[in-house]
C-alpha cells in the first residue's frame, strides 16, 4: 500500500503527504474590474492562503484581442497577477485570479480566462466607466460573468437598476451587491456567479439539442 | 519547438532563464496551465538531496499540492521558469501532475455542480 509510509523516521510533514485518492480538479474565477474597485480585497477574503502575486512574462502575438492590439508584431511583456486558493468538498481547488488592472494587459486575459468557470466584475460606483471594459471583454467573448457593487464608505448608494442601466448590461445579466471585506458577502457572489454558468451551459446544452449531462466526452 | 518564445532584442531576460538550461518551453511542448495541480511523487521525495536547489524546492513545496502559479508566486520565479522546471520533473518522475479536464473550455455541468455544492458548504 503506497499511502503508507514505509519508513517510520520520514519526519514531519513529509507523512502528511495526500495520498493519491481522487484525483483533485483545479477551476478557476476571474476577478475583474476596474483599477481600486476591491479585486485583491475580494480575493484575499476567501482565499486559503494569503494571496500570492506571480509574474508572468508573455508574448501579445497570439491573437487579436481588440481593435487596438491587431498589430502582428510581438511584444514581451510581464504582468502581475494576484490569485487565491479555496479547497472545495470532493477534491476541487478553485483558484481566483485577479485581472492584472492596467489595460495595456488586456492581451493576456485570454490565457487568463481561458477554460475558467466566469467571472465576476466588480464595480465601484464612484468610478463606473472603470468596469467598462471588462464588461465589454466578457460580453464579446460570451463568458458568463456577472456584475457586483462592491459597497465603499460614503459612497452613494445607488439601485441596482441604475447601476444595470449604467452600465447597459443585458436584462438577464445578474447584478448582484457585495461586500468584499466580508466572507459571506463574497461567498454568495462565488455561489451567484457559479450558478449563472451552470445556467449558462445547460441553455447551450439544449440549445445544440444535447443531452444535459457530464457524461458526455468531449 | 515552432515558434521562438524571445529573440535577440530579449537581451535581459536571460538571468531567469539560466535555471532552464536557456530553454523556456517544457519537453514535449506541454504548456502547463496556471491552474495545474503539481505534487511530489515517491520518487521525487527519495531523490530530494541530490536535486538542484530549484528542483529541490520544488520537490518540498509539492508535498503538498500546488498549482503552477503557487509554485511561481512562492519560489519567486517568472511563471514560465516554473512551468519548464516542472515539466523536466514530470519527465523524471519527481512529481506528477494533474491538469484541467477540459483546458480551453468551461468545466463540465458535474464538476460546476461540484463546485457550487463546495461553496454552499463553505
Amino acid at each position: 500500500m503506497d499511502y503508507r509510509p514505509s519508513r517510520p523516521h520520514t519526519v514531519g510533514s513529509q507523512v502528511t503527504n495526500p495520498a493519491p485518492s481522487p484525483a483533485p480538479s483545479p477551476v478557476k474565477i476571474i476577478i475583474a474590474g476596474g483599477f481600486g474597485a476591491g479585486k485583491t480585497t475580494f480575493v484575499g477574503t476567501v482565499s486559503e492562503i494569503p494571496p500570492l502575486t506571480t509574474e508572468a512574462a508573455l508574448t501579445s502575438a497570439s491573437l487579436g484581442i481588440d481593435d487596438t492590439s491587431q498589430v502582428s508584431t510581438k511584444t514581451t511583456t510581464t504582468v502581475a497577477m494576484d490569485f487565491g486558493r479555496i479547497t472545495l468538498l470532493d477534491s476541487v481547488i478553485l483558484y481566483l485570479f485577479g485581472t492584472p488592472g492596467q489595460d495595456r494587459f488586456w492581451f493576456m486575459w485570454d490565457e487568463l480566462v481561458l477554460g475558467a468557470i466566469g467571472a465576476i466584475v466588480l464595480v465601484d460606483t464612484r468610478r463606473l466607466a472603470d468596469s467598462f471594459p471588462a464588461v465589454d471583454y466578457f460580453e464579446e467573448r460570451d463568458i458568463p460573468f456577472l456584475v457586483a457593487v462592491n459597497r465603499f464608505e460614503g459612497a452613494r448608494e445607488y439601485r441596482l437598476d441604475e447601476v444595470r442601466k449604467a452600465l447597459d448590461v443585458d436584462p438577464r445579466r445578474p447584478i448582484i451587491f457585495c461586500d468584499a471585506r466580508r466572507r459571506e458577502s463574497v461567498r454568495q457572489a462565488l455561489v451567484a456567479l457559479v450558478r449563472h454558468s451552470l445556467d449558462v451551459v445547460t441553455s447551450e446544452e439544449a440549445q445544440r439539442g444535447l443531452p444535459r449531462a457530464g457524461s458526455r466526452v468531449d | 519547438m515552432d515558434e521562438e518564445w524571445y529573440d535577440d532584442d530579449a537581451g535581459p531576460v536571460v538571468r531567469p532563464y539560466a535555471v532552464t538550461g536557456g530553454r523556456t518551453r517544457p519537453a514535449a511542448n506541454r504548456a502547463l496551465e496556471l491552474v495545474a495541480l503539481v505534487s511530489t511523487t515517491e520518487h521525487g521525495r527519495a531523490m530530494v538531496r541530490t536535486l538542484d536547489p530549484e528542483q529541490r524546492n520544488i520537490v518540498l513545496l509539492c508535498q503538498s499540492i500546488q498549482s503552477i502559479a503557487e509554485i511561481s508566486a512562492q519560489l519567486s520565479l517568472p511563471v514560465g521558469v516554473a512551468r519548464v522546471l516542472v515539466g523536466d520533473m514530470i519527465d523524471a518522475g519527481l512529481v506528477r501532475v494533474t491538469r484541467p479536464a477540459r483546458p480551453s473550455e468551461r468545466p463540465d455541468v458535474t464538476l460546476m455542480e461540484k463546485v457550487l455544492d463546495g461553496l454552499q458548504t463553505l
